[in-house]
C-alpha cells in the first residue's frame, strides 16, 4: 500500500470507504462529507499539489447514482493518487475550486453534463452547452442524438440523424484511412 | 487593309454618332447586371467564420501560398457589416448556431454564404446533442464544399463556384420589379 493511502486512512479512518489498487495506481473511496478535508489534507500535507482532474461517472442502476473522481499528483508527477466519492442524485458536493482555481471550470463541466451541484462554488453555472439547456446530456438514459428543445431568441437543439449508428473509430482497423470515425452501418 | 476608325468623320450622316478617337479605346458597352455582376464577383469581402479546424486552412488560403487576393476576396473583415461572403469554416455547436445567424443577420445584402466543409455542411462527423447538423438550417447556403478539412484548393474552387454563381444573377432586374408593383399596387389598378 502507498505512504500516501496509509496516511490518509490514518487521518481519515472514519471517512474512508474502501482502497484500491491496480497497477500501482491507488485510489481512495471516501464519504462525500470529508471530501473537502481530505482534499485540503492532500495539498497541504502530503504534498499533492496539482490536481489534474475532476470527472463523475454516473453508474444509473447503483445507489447512490453518481461518483466523483479526483486526480491528485505531486509537482514533480513522481506521486499520483486518486480520490473518489459516492454522491446520490439529489446530493450536492462541496466544491474545492478554493483549494484549487482550476477546479472551478472542472466543476462546472461536472454540472453541466452530469448535473452535480457544488456548494460554495463561485459561478455554478453551465460551461459547455448554453445557459437554460434543460437536460444534462452525459447522463446514461440521454440520448446521444439529443433531444429537441427551444428557447426562443436563446438557443435551441435538435435531434442527429442516427442512420447506420453514431460515427465511431474502429481501433482494430489495419489501415489509418479505415480507421476514419465512420458510422458502422456505412461502407 | 481594314481599319475601325474612319478617316473622314464629316462624311458621316449624324455628326453626334461620329467615332471620337479622342475617347474610343476608353469606353465599353455592357449590361448593368453584367458590370454589376463583374464587379461584386471580383471584390468579394469574407466575413471569416473559423469555428474549428477548417479556419486553419482558410488562414492557410489568405496566406501567401495559395493567395487568395488572387481572386479579389482578401479583404476579411472582421465586422459583418463590411463583408459581402460570409465562411462558415468549422463546426457550429447549438451553442454557437444562434451567433452565428446574428453575424448573419448584420451583413448587408447581397450577401453569399460558404459552408466550408463536412461540418459546416451537415454537421460531419458530430452527430451529436451539441451539434447544429449542417449551417443551411440556419442561413442559406450559395457553395458547400466537402472535405474535412477541405484543402486549400477547394476553397479557391468554392470561391470561383460562387463568382459564376454571381456572374448569373440579375441584379438590377430584381430591383426594378419592386418600386413598379408599387406603383400598380397604389392606383388600385
Amino acid at each position: 500500500m502507498s505512504n500516501l493511502v496509509a496516511k490518509i486512512q490514518e487521518h481519515y479512518s472514519d471517512h474512508v470507504i474502501s482502497t484500491k489498487e491496480f497497477r500501482d495506481e491507488h485510489t481512495v473511496v471516501i464519504r462525500k462529507e470529508a471530501i473537502k478535508a481530505v482534499m485540503q489534507y492532500c495539498r497541504d500535507h502530503l504534498d499533492l499539489q496539482m490536481l489534474l482532474d475532476i470527472c463523475s461517472i454516473d453508474h444509473e442502476s447503483i445507489d447512490p447514482r453518481f461518483e466523483m473522481v479526483y486526480e491528485l499528483s505531486t509537482i514533480d508527477d513522481s506521486q499520483h493518487i486518486r480520490i473518489k466519492t459516492p454522491v446520490a442524485e439529489d446530493e450536492e458536493v462541496d466544491s474545492v475550486s478554493d483549494i484549487w482555481a482550476t477546479a472551478d471550470w472542472h466543476e462546472r463541466e461536472v454540472y453541466d453534463m452530469m448535473g452535480i451541484k457544488f456548494t460554495d462554488h463561485p459561478n455554478m453555472k453551465r460551461i459547455l452547452m448554453w445557459e437554460g439547456y434543460p437536460y444534462y446530456p452525459l447522463r446514461k438514459e440521454f440520448p446521444l442524438a439529443g433531444k429537441p428543445t427551444d428557447m426562443p431568441d436563446v438557443a435551441f437543439t435538435g435531434v442527429a440523424p442516427m442512420e447506420g449508428g453514431p460515427f465511431v473509430t474502429s481501433s482494430s482497423a489495419t489501415s489509418t484511412v479505415a480507421a476514419e470515425p465512420r458510422a458502422k452501418g456505412e461502407s | 487593309m481594314v481599319s475601325s476608325v474612319p478617316e473622314n468623320s464629316e462624311n458621316t450622316a449624324n455628326s453626334d454618332f461620329v467615332y471620337d478617337s479622342k475617347v474610343e479605346g476608353n469606353i465599353i458597352f455592357t449590361q448593368v447586371d453584367a458590370a454589376i455582376n463583374w464587379m461584386r464577383k471580383n471584390s468579394l469581402w469574407p466575413m471569416p467564420m473559423g469555428l474549428a479546424c477548417c479556419a486553419i486552412e482558410l488562414m492557410a488560403t489568405a496566406s501567401a501560398r495559395f493567395d487568395i487576393s488572387r481572386f479579389g476576396a482578401e479583404v476579411m473583415r472582421f465586422s459583418p457589416r463590411q463583408a459581402d461572403v460570409m465562411i462558415v469554416s468549422g463546426t457550429v455547436t447549438y451553442k454557437m448556431a444562434l451567433a452565428v445567424k446574428r453575424v448573419w443577420d448584420q451583413m448587408p445584402e447581397p450577401k453569399w454564404c460558404i459552408a466550408m466543409g463536412a461540418c459546416a455542411s451537415s454537421g460531419g462527423m458530430y452527430r451529436s446533442y451539441a451539434t447544429l447538423q449542417g449551417i443551411d438550417r440556419l442561413i442559406p447556403v450559395d457553395v458547400y464544399i466537402s472535405g474535412c478539412p477541405p484543402r486549400p484548393e477547394a476553397l479557391i474552387e468554392g470561391l470561383l463556384r460562387l463568382q459564376r454563381k454571381i456572374d448569373t444573377e440579375s441584379s438590377t432586374r430584381e430591383l426594378k420589379a419592386e418600386p413598379a408593383e408599387e406603383v400598380v399596387k397604389g392606383l388600385g389598378i
